[in-house]
């Protein structure tokens, strides 16, 4: 009988050991990340890396200011949030409310296709069908612009804000919904009135998840934004080509040699992106939280 | 100008079913689009040839053979991780510091971009283990990525056990260990399929950490150790549509890629969603 117990406390401290290791993966991912960026800052003044309005790596002395990036991605997140989210909720809507739930279960499969096709498959499509039409369509001298970051960056945010939001949605007590139509409301009205209205914390979770996937992805924007680190002016420089924070990364660090200076930028780079991805997650864990809570009572 | 209740309602549910089908055309055009232009590419040449003239011939079988092994690889450090966690998660752990700082540590996880993964890969493991630009440096990040995914649906498989099977078990006088392995995890398996199939899609698919580890432009040969360099199916696409001065020479293979790759993430929905339903209809009898 000891014996029994000893192998199970034993296989017991061995799971939670197991466990442990992705709490050691963040922690080992937040120390490299910013050990590494922050040896930029032995030559290089903090002060200039988020002051500087260039980001010339090669240039003596270099330059190596976030702002071009920092904007960069900002601009093509917002536009990208822009096009989803009226979309992708109007969207969650129709599949929860609206439709048959036949229907429903048909639409759902397809939407997770959006979700599972590889970035590269976005960017590559993006490069080739978009970026021409945006060029011909909006007689820019290049279609590579932030705008084709964004409509490419919005298709890729879309399951994201569908299926967090439908969750939402579903999770709103039928009670509620059939008090109103009991009072004669429509049901939009209802909708309108009193579903979303509940929802509403779940959906800003899907948005700010939204956020976080289109402010990190690398490779579509890579291929369809043109790369160019200059900062862009809000609005028009949505139709100029924009270089993003993530595409910076992954453009130069296969030229730069282990352990210069850019090389320690891009970490530092690197280092911002998961700052501001941590915080969006933070936020959209609370506002989940919240709604959990509302349900709850 | 306001209208009457039933026709702002009219109103709004068509622009509730135009959004819809916005959406649904958006995945109709891509899919089609790249099949269609893919299709003609693709011959069974193409999928056992090396690239030939400088790539813009030949196909594109160390890319297919890397991304095997590269999925191969990092499924077999993923998955014991994510189960055994997930098994930690939902069965022994109680509420308590060292569970809220795993939940955290994989939410966090989930949400970081791929490109800081990529970071991470190069300074620890590249860098820092020495493995050098290499399989296993490329495998070894993208195991971490996936973790958190099927961490999740590992425990939500779990969760859908019903608790009568463990307080049966536990009655008859077996182990909890046992229980877990006898009667719940086999009830479990199905669902945790689902999560590592759609990982395996994410794998195939993942292009900045691999970018950052160990992907080779060009490289006319099988790696033969995990501290090989190697080719890969989203690499190889985003090489030949991106640099070189070939690109629209080499744009049938670029088809053929990507189309290669949409096969494999549309296979692995599919066999997803089937085993997810087969799974739902056992449990609802």
């Amino acid at each position: 009988m000891m014996h029994r117990k000893k192998k199970e406390k034993a296989i017991e401290s061995t799971l939670l050991m197991v466990s442990g290791v992705t709490v050691v993966a963040l922690f080992l991912l937040c120390f490299f990340l910013f050990r590494e960026g922050y040896l930029l800052f032995g030559d290089y003044s903090i002060i200039s890396f988020l002051t500087e309005t260039s980001w010339y790596p090669s240039s003596s002395p270099a330059k190596f200011g976030l702002l071009p990036l920092l904007t960069g991605s900002l601009i093509v997140t917002a536009g990208a949030i822009i096009l989803s989210v009226p979309l992708g909720i109007a969207s969650a809507i129709y599949i929860s409310e609206l439709a048959d739930p036949k229907v429903a279960q048909l639409i759902k499969p397809f939407v997770e296709i959006l979700a599972g096709i590889p970035s590269v498959v976005y960017g590559f499509f993006g490069l080739i069908v978009v970026v021409p039409l945006l060029q011909d369509l909006l007689d820019l001298p290049t279609g590579q612009t932030a705008l084709a970051g964004s409509i490419m960056l919005g298709m890729m945010a879309l399951p994201t804000i569908i299926s967090v939001s439908e969750d939402a949605i579903n999770s709103v007590p039928t009670a509620l919904k059939e008090g109103s139509l009991a009072l004669g409301s429509t049901k939009w009205q209802t909708i309108y009135r009193v579903v979303l209205p509940a929802a509403l914390s779940g959906i800003s979770a899907a948005v700010m998840l939204g956020i976080g996937r289109a402010i990190g992805e690398t490779m579509t924007v890579m291929m369809v934004t043109g790369n160019t680190a200059i900062i862009p002016g809000i609005p028009e420089g949505l139709f100029d080509p924009v270089r993003t924070m993530t595409a910076t990364i992954a453009l130069e660090m296969g030229e730069v040699p282990q352990g210069s200076e850019h090389f320690h930028a891009l970490f530092a780079v690197g280092a911002v992106l998961f700052l501001i991805t941590f915080i969006i997650n933070l936020i959209a864990d609370s506002v989940k939280k919240k709604y959990r809570l509302q349900e709850g009572v | 100008m306001f209208l009457r209740p039933k026709a702002s309602e009219k109103l709004a549910f068509a622009t509730l079913r135009l959004s819809m089908a916005l959406v649904l055309a958006f995945v109709s055009i891509i899919v089609i689009y790249i099949t269609v232009n893919g299709y003609s590419a693709l011959s069974l040449d193409f999928i056992t040839q090396m690239p030939m003239k400088r790539m813009t011939q030949g196909g594109i079988y160390p890319a297919i053979m890397g991304s095997l092994m590269l999925i191969g690889l990092s499924m077999a450090f993923a998955i014991p991780l994510g189960i055994l966690s997930a098994i930690y998660l939902n069965e022994y752990s109680t509420p308590g510091r060292a569970s809220w700082a795993i939940e955290m540590a994989i939410n966090n996880l989930a949400g970081t971009p791929s490109v800081v993964f990529g970071l991470f890969g190069l300074a620890l493991f590249v860098k820092y283990f020495g493995f050098g630009a290499s399989i296993l440096s490329a495998s070894l990040t993208l195991a971490l990525l996936i973790v958190p995914v099927i961490i999740r649906a590992s425990k939500e498989a779990l969760m859908t056990v019903p608790q009568e099977y463990r307080e049966a078990s536990l009655a008859l006088g077996v182990t909890k260990w046992q229980t877990t392995r006898k009667v719940i995890l086999p009830a479990a398996i199905p669902g945790m399929m689902t999560g590592i199939i759609l990982s395996v899609g994410r794998v195939a698919g993942e292009t900045a950490p691999i970018l950052l580890t160990g992907a080779a432009y060009f490289l006319p040969r099988i790696p033969d150790s995990v501290f090989s360099q190697f080719m890969a199916l989203p690499y190889h696409l985003f090489v030949l549509a991106t640099s070189g001065t070939s690109i629209s020479q080499t744009r049938p293979i670029q088809y053929g890629t990507a189309l290669i790759l949409l096969l494999i993430v549309v296979m692995m929905n599919s066999i997803a969603v089937v085993i997810r339903r087969h799974y739902r209809n056992k449990l609802n009898r």
